[in-house]
């Protein structure tokens, strides 16, 4: 399905010019079919800059990206992969095209030269599953934030792409529009089996992806699962971020003395962990 | 803010205007609006208002929204029909002062007048049955043979509705600036006139820089959704004429044909 690989990839902005600026330096990593992977780092680490690379918005300066292996550098295989490769930006203003909601999502497939009755087909469809059948005839300015960007999903789940990269979908929207947005997603990776790259500065979001990439000034520092990644508190903090939540509240509570195992950063397991201790110490402490 | 604020004021609706395509009411208010500017006989004039009443009828045009299209017309009917009057050398009716009112300047004012009226009317006729998304796709189609001769028409359709999407985001965000730059005290409304185009242009500024930072990212947002200009698109609304859009079609062409035989022959 979608295999995507990046080697050596280096890029500099203005290269060779005045104000020449090195955003990303020697990255290098393969993300597989189905994978939800999450890029997390402090502004200005090369998030979008990486996540620009894989639809051949932008091109290496040094290296290489290949999608399914089509190399983004290659002119012939730009449009394949920007069919393969859906995107969804992060101000939801201003990426929407159309007037009505229905045209909106048809705007992909029509580009791509597709007879009417398949783009109906596949508008239906994606409407259907970003759950936003009811506002088909409506102007998008008057949707929600969190409506918003799930119609832009749903613009470019409707070019039937087997990956989709998403550059900070939520840091506009109010926590129930981010609530939507994420489910939307994790039903895709769940169920469509649909690779996801998520761009993301919300701990809470990252904490829900297979794998998570830390950049850290253009490099990639850290690569591993949530639970590998967020044991590295101080590494976390040296380059500016935060624990989510329960990890931070798992390590504290370590530090006092709480015999609280490594690796837990998702809510329910450390309720769990400590409904368990809780209930162990009762016990032991009455017997 | 309204929720469907349009260019032309759109009204939706389900009435047989509104359900022509909208080629069909394009071609016949041209054809209607060549025949109110050809026509120079009485007898043109009434088949045309009954035209155009029939129309109003079709497109269940309350008398009160007449008068709200009409409206905003007012004072430029007016002084289009005073000047008409005063101003037409002729044979003197009566003196006004220094001015006189002639027969022919009667004649004429009341010929320019109802003129005007008609052509409001059937302009509007237009932009009130059809949304602006359905006009684009009308003149997209419509044009569609001076692509042969180079005429980007496509893009010009693109760029069109992308213009007509921008008109409530940048109204939105002209509000906000303006509430912004408000209340830290700039002067919109109050002052003299200097101060107020002051006051304009810390909201220009702003929007224009807002809305290039838009079109900025529109263009990216359109290239991810592998838009080519000049590629070969497809519409998922296809136009389709019915019987109903070549009755109207035969009905304007006649009535065109009738006054212009009018002009020359009558």
């Amino acid at each position: 399905m979608c295999k995507i690989s990046i080697q050596g990839l280096t890029h500099i902005y203005n290269y060779g010019q005045p104000g020449e600026r090195v955003a990303l330096q020697e990255i290098n990593g393969e993300i597989s079919p189905g994978e939800l992977l999450a890029i997390i780092g402090p502004n200005g680490s090369g998030k979008s800059t990486l996540a620009r690379h894989i639809n051949a918005l932008l091109l290496p300066t040094c290296g290489s990206v290949t999608v399914d292996g089509l190399n983004t550098a290659d002119p012939a295989s730009r449009w394949e992969i920007r069919r393969r490769v859906g995107m969804v930006l992060q101000n939801p203003d201003n990426q929407l095209v159309a007037s009505v909601v229905e045209e909106e999502v048809a705007f992909g497939p029509e580009n791509l030269g597709l007879p009417p009755e398949e783009v109906r087909q596949r508008v239906d469809r994606a409407l259907s599953v970003a759950g936003l059948v009811e506002q088909r005839l409506r102007p998008p300015h008057l949707l929600s934030g969190g409506q918003k960007q799930r119609l832009a999903i749903a613009g470019a789940l409707a070019m039937k792409p087997s990956c989709l990269v998403l550059d900070e979908p939520t840091a506009m929207l109010d926590p129930a529009g981010r609530r939507e947005v994420m489910q939307t997603l994790l039903n895709l990776n769940r169920q469509d089996g649909l690779t996801i790259i998520l761009v993301t500065h919300f701990m809470e979001e990252a904490v829900l992806a297979d794998r998570i990439w830390v950049l850290s000034g253009g490099r990639l520092v850290m690569d591993g699962t949530p639970a590998q990644v967020f044991r590295c508190r101080e590494a976390l903090q040296k380059i500016g971020l935060a624990l989510p939540g329960p990890a931070e509240l798992a390590w504290r509570l370590r530090n006092c003395g709480w015999p609280i195992p490594d690796g837990i950063y998702r809510l329910e397991e450390l309720v769990t962990c400590l409904v368990d201790l809780l209930t162990r110490n009762r016990s032991g402490g009455s017997s | 803010m309204q929720g469907n604020i349009t260019l032309g004021f759109y009204v939706p609706g389900q009435s047989f205007i509104h359900r022509l395509d909208p080629r069909t009411k394009i071609l016949a208010c041209l054809a209607m609006t060549m025949a109110v500017l050809f026509c120079n006989h009485p007898a043109g004039f009434a088949a045309l208002s009954l035209v155009t009443l029939l129309a109003l009828g079709l497109a269940r045009v309350t008398p009160q929204l007449l008068l709200g299209i009409l409206r905003p017309f007012g004072i430029f009917l007016v002084l289009a029909l005073l000047l008409q009057l005063l101003f037409t050398p002729g044979r003197p009716l009566m003196m006004l002062g220094p001015l006189q009112l002639t027969r022919e300047g009667v004649h004429f004012g009341f010929q320019l007048l109802w003129r005007l009226v008609l052509l409001i009317i059937s302009g509007s006729l237009l932009t009130l049955t059809t949304s602006p998304l359905m006009i684009t796709a009308a003149l997209e189609d419509l044009l569609k043979p001076f692509r042969r001769v180079g005429v980007p028409v496509f893009e010009l359709a693109m760029m069109m509705s992308i213009a007509l999407r921008f008109v409530p985001t940048l109204l939105e965000e002209a509000q906000q600036i303006i509430r912004a730059q408000q209340s830290r005290g700039a002067a919109f409304t109050r002052g003299r006139l200097v101060q107020r185009v002051q006051g304009l242009v810390t909201l220009l500024v702003p929007l224009f820089a807002s809305a290039f930072r838009r079109a900025d990212e529109l263009a990216t947002a359109m290239e991810i959704r592998c838009y080519r200009p000049g590629a070969n698109r497809t519409r998922m609304h296809q136009l389709r004429f019915h019987c109903r859009d070549y009755a109207v079609l035969a009905g304007t062409g006649v009535l065109f044909l009738i006054v212009l035989v009018m002009r020359w022959w009558g």
